[in-house]
């Protein structure tokens, strides 16, 4: 690994010896630095922030690293019910949910890409269409009703049992990636497609597995509408709701009280602001720590899907 | 009637041949691999769009989606003639529309810089950075944009009072809603979505770059006569499918954003569409301003569609 990555790198300065690729490549490295900063530097403030002293943070004083330890705020996050409500809600929710997806989506996929399927391209049009045309909120939301999925968990995992777009890159995936030659030889050793699929493709398509999961776990994580919307009970609300409440209406504490931002400076509104970087931190760690052991994925299974896609 | 016989073997023989066509004794396995995704789809997606003749009826609460009273284009006039109406509109292609042409734009250009990038390593840290705001939920990224964009306390509220700016409330001011919505937005995606594009540079035959460079071409040049010509096929598609959604992007965002203060520049009609159907349970009208906005969206993704199909013959169907 080491040598290759050494051998690039000669290979550049081979060929940029002229002045103008010289500044050219001084021009890419101070754009792609300043880029750098500006997407990382909002979440490492964010962290930073989340367990220095609240009045260094408000007087600017904490800027590239921690500043006066203080945790105050992880401390009433900990004590805070609505998050933890929230917290084992979304879990169940992206646990069940994934599981149905993947259930419902990687079959369909693989039954697409088989191209002696005569009804895949009718089928792949009705998929697609659902992707640009919907009844909309109304209908959907009587829909629901009648279904009695309106404040139920079901709501969190059912109506989106089958996103068409992870469908499309999977079903890519299956036409690209996976050799004919190989069903040729199941089918004359006597397999059906059932086993095919569950011996043969599904374990060769690990990239496409994982990176569908993610788009899924992300989905179920993120999801903040479906709450929003469709459920009425407070303890049936996901995360996204509870950080609504705290981030955006500025429910800091558990009571209720504790306007940051807008008015004051006051000790409350301080304290308010450190919830609010904590709840950001202890909310958006799982996806963060799963997404560098999918990513190395991305370049196999998202980029063939895509550009197939 | 009286060709009995005929019309038997007719309707046999016409019976027959959509079997054989499908080959549903060969495949009906696959089509069992298949049901769920079409039971799915059918139930969640297609039944709703038979309940959008909600849009021309009265609703009734005794008679469910489809029962009540047939009243034309009432409800779609009533939205025409609301005073709201063209202030919407106005707002939701602005928002729309600045959110699609930047955020299509951006990542071309992320990609066409990450692509300069000689050193591996180099290269692959850039990528995992740059991704990573994508995984963060919208409720956190407006969360941020009021703790960053506070006006007492916030970091790039201070930067923006040091250089000489006064009274900036960038969350309570509708001249700042759209730059703010646009920027994060293309913070938080701008990464992402330049993968398709790496995607497709990394598939250029390295023999061009090489004749590039045996004519001479600086590597600015190379970016014009090489790279850019070989995004345009992916440019064009990615452009097609995001002027599909140019009416619904973002409602959450754009309803985690809203307050009293920007509602004029904020309220679109994503927004519209929750607050008379939700929050004030006039069903029928709701239906037909979402009916309007779908049939927009598809008008857009149409006609889109067919310039691309003339001028540069890419075509999604």
């Amino acid at each position: 690994m080491s040598t290759h990555v050494t051998s690039t790198r000669r290979t550049t300065r081979i060929r940029s010896h002229r002045p103008s690729d010289i500044i050219f490549a001084a021009a890419v490295a101070i754009l792609v630095a300043v880029i750098l900063f500006v997407t990382i530097y909002p979440l490492w403030f964010v962290f930073i922030a989340s367990f220095s002293q609240p009045a260094l943070v408000a007087q600017g004083k904490v800027l590239f690293l921690p500043h006066g330890t203080n945790l105050f705020g992880y401390g009433q996050i900990f004590q805070d019910t609505r998050v933890w409500t929230g917290y084992k809600n979304t879990i169940i929710y992206t646990v069940v949910g994934t599981a149905v997806n993947m259930i419902v989506t990687m079959p369909a996929a693989y039954a697409l890409s088989r191209p002696e399927f005569k009804a895949r391209r009718p089928l792949i049009f009705l998929f697609a269409f659902t992707m640009f045309f919907s009844g909309g909120l109304i209908p959907t939301y009587l829909l629901y009703k009648n279904l009695n999925l309106l404040n139920t968990m079901w709501v969190f995992i059912l109506p989106c049992a089958l996103n068409v777009y992870n469908l499309i890159i999977a079903r890519s995936f299956y036409e690209a990636s996976i050799p004919e030659e190989l069903h040729e030889a199941a089918v004359i050793d006597g397999a059906n497609h059932f086993q095919y699929f569950w011996r043969v493709a599904l374990p060769l398509s690990k990239a496409i597995l994982s990176v569908i999961m993610l788009y899924y776990v992300v989905q179920h994580w993120n999801d903040f509408f479906t709450g929003l919307v469709f459920i009425r009970d407070y303890d049936k609300q996901p995360l996204q709701m509870v950080l609504r409440d705290i981030l955006v209406r500025n429910q800091a504490f558990a009571g209720g009280a504790g306007t940051s931002g807008g008015t004051g400076q006051g000790y409350g509104a301080l304290y308010a602001d450190q919830i609010k970087y904590g709840v950001i931190i202890v909310a958006s760690l799982p996806v963060i720590i799963i997404y560098p052991f999918i990513q190395k994925y991305f370049d196999k299974g998202v980029m063939i899907g895509a550009v197939k896609g | 009637m009286s060709t009995t016989g005929i019309t038997a073997a007719d309707s046999r023989a016409a019976a027959a041949q959509p079997r054989r066509r499908w080959h549903w004794r060969r495949d009906w396995q696959l089509w069992v691999l298949l049901a769920p995704a079409i039971v799915f789809t059918a139930v969640f997606a297609y039944v709703p769009m038979y309940g959008i003749q909600l849009a021309f009826r009265e609703f009734d609460f005794s008679k469910g989606l489809t029962g009540g009273k047939w009243v034309g284009l009432k409800y779609l006039a009533q939205f025409l003639a609301t005073p709201n109406f063209w202030p919407m509109i106005r707002n939701t292609i602005l928002i729309a529309g600045t959110t699609v042409l930047v955020g299509f734009i951006a990542p071309v250009l992320l990609a066409l810089l990450i692509n300069q990038i000689a050193h591996a390593r180099a290269k692959r840290l850039t990528q995992t950075i740059t991704y990573l705001p994508q995984f963060i939920s919208v409720v956190v990224v407006v969360g941020m944009l009021q703790v960053f964009l506070s006006p007492s306390t916030g970091l790039i509220t201070k930067i923006a009072t040091g250089l000489g700016m006064e009274n900036v409330n960038f969350l309570g001011s509708a001249a700042a809603f759209v730059p703010v919505y646009v920027i994060s937005d293309v913070w938080q995606h701008c990464g992402w979505n330049s993968i398709i594009y790496l995607a497709a540079l990394s598939g250029v035959d390295p023999q061009l770059y090489e004749a590039a460079k045996i004519d001479g071409a600086s590597r600015w040049r190379t970016i014009f006569h090489v790279d850019i010509p070989a995004l345009i096929p992916t440019m064009t598609v990615l452009f097609i499918l995001n002027m599909g959604g140019v009416l619904n992007t973002g409602f959450d965002k754009i309803f985690l954003m809203q307050n009293t203060l920007n509602l004029s520049i904020s309220e679109v009609i994503a927004t519209y569409v929750y607050k008379i159907g939700i929050v004030s349970n006039q069903f029928s009208y709701s239906t037909a301003i979402g009916l309007f906005s779908t049939l927009i969206n598809f008008g857009f993704l149409a006609v889109t569609n067919a310039l691309a199909k003339k001028f540069a013959n890419i075509s999604l169907w």
